[in-house]
């Protein structure tokens, strides 16, 4: 017999040796727990790799004390070990519980799923990406194209939903998003104010913060954050609540009562954000001025009175019509991109977490993108 | 005299995602107000084929046909008045969970059939009471149990009187006392109403109290590989489908 491998530890013992067979015989003894730690099947490696294949692996267990999972993962990583090697394992000598679990995790074996080769290059990756953004195109539009279709349907008296999931989306989206609409708004007419406040004393040019408030608030800012604020809201409980649907098949068991899905639960809450929006940007506007009016009275000597006339000889239709219209826009992108992402969402909870992230993030990018291109056909309208 | 007209048909049938196929060359025939059992181990493509053959998956290759009718080749208006004719019952129960119950089954009756609220509400009840839910009209699905759901999915499926009824897992999740009465069920609206039922199971009493035919699907070899009563199943020359039938072992 060779001279025995040293221990991997002092509670797991393990002893590798050969007999006058050439047989490698692992003694175990000690205790074989997880709290242990998991020994490592190194030393029984080495030894099959410098054994001709083929040769019997014995385990022995005469000095084993107490044994979990921990030893049958040795065991069935060393069996596996053996087989690589055309190596015959005899186990006899284990306990008979670590025998049979051994039996029973070789019992059935590894299937070889056949796998394509996957391209790590740059190019190929980059093509993949250029694919799937190629694909969700498509099926955006066609999205975009059926909603469409219900909203003609919805023009001509046809469409079928139900009244009162309009009333609850008109609700969520109007009444349930007032208070948030209000912090945010008030919070950057101040800072508008503030910064506006702080450059224009300068050149002696204070009132001027009045016209800065007004105009930013109702033209751009006011609209823009109460977009951002119903993506990060609205778009994300649509994604959630259709996404949800979606995993429990219940759009299917629309579908399958001959219910359009887009009609049924895509079109009231597209009418009802696009509706709801206009009202909360009117009302963004008020809030975003009064927070400029607490600054502006507080920063500068100017009185509520005149600076309120201040915003008043400042303030044209046109800025305020244009949020307006610029509101109905994003409540449409809003609605359409957590709807979206909700019926598109795949069949398990982590889907419903990722269609309501992705719902969000392409609500805020999208709901910019409208207003930059705004920005640029109103500017080339002279508006 | 011939034949006659299976009520549906699966014709050369391929499912497939992607390029990964799931099944291929299924055809089998169903006879009207057979209870019919599409059955197969686990992952095999048994629900896929449910939705291949309710218009809910596009088949990559085949067609399905009701009373000699291609499901796939027909328009969308047409697949959609298709629908009618077909009852589901999911496996989860696909309830509309923001409805109570009795919301749930006079929808489609309001929507399809055009019945007044009144009308839908009373015909909801009746549909209700004849899976034992009679009092629970006002509950939502999240206050009753996994059964009661199976039942009243069930209920909301016969809402619009379907000539043929699908039915996934029906046994999922229940113990055998409510398993047992919902095949009792089953059983007693093909003999009442002469309803065509196809049935998506792997449970082994279902299949031999329910099924008059039967498919086996098999998940290695990616097709069908027996076809006929499930008592003849037994003695088949597959060994798959006798372990399966005996719940023995290969």
């Amino acid at each position: 017999m060779s001279a025995p491998a040293p221990a991997t530890d002092a509670l797991s013992r393990l002893q590798i040796a050969r007999d006058s067979q050439g047989a490698i015989r692992v003694r175990l003894s000690g205790r074989w727990t997880l709290a242990d730690g998991l020994p490592s099947t190194d030393s029984v490696a080495r030894e099959l790799e410098s054994a001709p294949a083929g040769t019997r692996l014995v385990f022995e267990a005469a000095g084993l004390e107490t044994w979990d999972s921990a030893l049958v993962s040795f065991l069935f990583s060393a069996a596996g070990l053996a087989a690589a090697r055309g190596s015959a394992v005899d186990t006899s000598a284990l306990p008979e519980g670590a025998r049979r679990l051994l039996d029973l995790s070789l019992a059935v074996p590894a299937r070889v799923m056949p796998q394509t080769p996957k391209d790590d290059a740059l190019t190929a990756r980059v093509g993949e990406v250029a694919l799937r953004a190629w694909r969700t195109a498509g099926d955006a539009l066609d999205f975009l194209g059926e909603t469409v279709v219900a909203l003609g349907a919805f023009l001509r008296g046809r469409a079928r939903f139900r009244r009162v999931d309009l009333m609850h989306a008109l609700e969520s989206a109007g009444v349930g998003a007032l208070g948030i609409v209000a912090l945010i708004n008030l919070l950057i007419g101040a800072v508008l104010a503030f910064v506006g406040a702080v450059q224009l004393q300068q050149f002696g040019a204070s009132i001027y913060v009045a016209n800065l408030v007004a105009i930013g608030i109702t033209r751009e800012l006011g609209a823009l954050m109460t977009g951002i604020v119903m993506a990060g809201r609205t778009g994300a409980s649509f994604a959630a609540v259709l996404g949800t649907m979606t995993v429990n098949e219940e759009v299917d068991a629309l579908r399958t009562m001959g219910l359009k899905p887009v009609e049924f639960l895509v079109l009231p809450r597209v009418l009802a954000t696009s509706l709801m929006l206009p009202a909360l940007v009117a009302y963004a506007d008020v809030l975003g001025v009064l927070g400029g009016t607490f600054v502006g009275v507080a920063l500068l000597d100017l009185g509520a009175v005149e600076y309120l006339r201040a915003t008043q000889s400042s303030l044209e239709l046109r800025h305020v019509v244009i949020g307006l219209v610029k509101s109905v826009a994003f409540g449409v992108v809003v609605a359409l991109t957590g709807c979206y992402y909700g019926v598109r969402c795949g069949r398990s909870a982590a889907a419903v977490g990722e269609a309501t992230t992705r719902a969000v993030v392409m609500g805020i990018v999208l709901v910019v993108v409208v207003d930059a291109v705004f920005t640029v056909l109103l500017h080339l309208l002279h508006l | 005299m011939g034949e006659p007209q299976p009520h549906v048909e699966v014709q050369d049938l391929t499912m497939a995602f992607g390029s990964r196929i799931v099944q291929r060359d299924i055809r089998f025939q169903i006879r009207r107000g057979e209870i019919f059992v599409i059955m197969g181990d686990s992952g095999c493509g048994k629900s896929t084929l449910m939705r291949h053959m309710i218009g809910l998956n596009r088949p990559a290759k085949g067609e399905v046909l009701y009373d000699g009718e291609p499901l796939w080749e027909a328009d969308e208006d047409t697949r959609e008045r298709f629908m009618d004719r077909l009852g589901v019952l999911y496996q989860g129960a696909a309830l509309w969970s923001s409805m109570t119950l009795e919301e749930n089954v006079s929808l489609p009756l309001a929507e399809r059939k055009r019945l007044g609220p009144g009308e839908a509400r009373d015909v909801a009840r009746l549909k209700l009471a004849l899976v034992g839910l009679a009092g629970f009209e006002g509950h939502y699905p999240a206050e009753i149990s996994g059964g009661m759901r199976k039942r009243a999915g069930l209920a909301r499926a016969m809402a619009l009187d379907p000539e043929i009824l699908y039915f996934d897992e029906p046994s999922a999740g229940l113990d055998p006392l409510s398993s047992r009465r919902l095949d009792d069920l089953i059983l007693e609206l093909r003999e009442s109403s002469g309803t065509t039922i196809v049935l998506v199971t792997h449970e082994l009493p279902s299949i031999f109290e329910l099924g008059d035919n039967a498919v086996f699907l098999d998940a290695e070899r990616r097709t069908m590989i027996a076809q006929g009563r499930p008592e003849q199943l037994k003695h088949s020359e597959e060994p798959k489908v006798r372990a399966f039938l005996e719940r023995g072992r290969l």
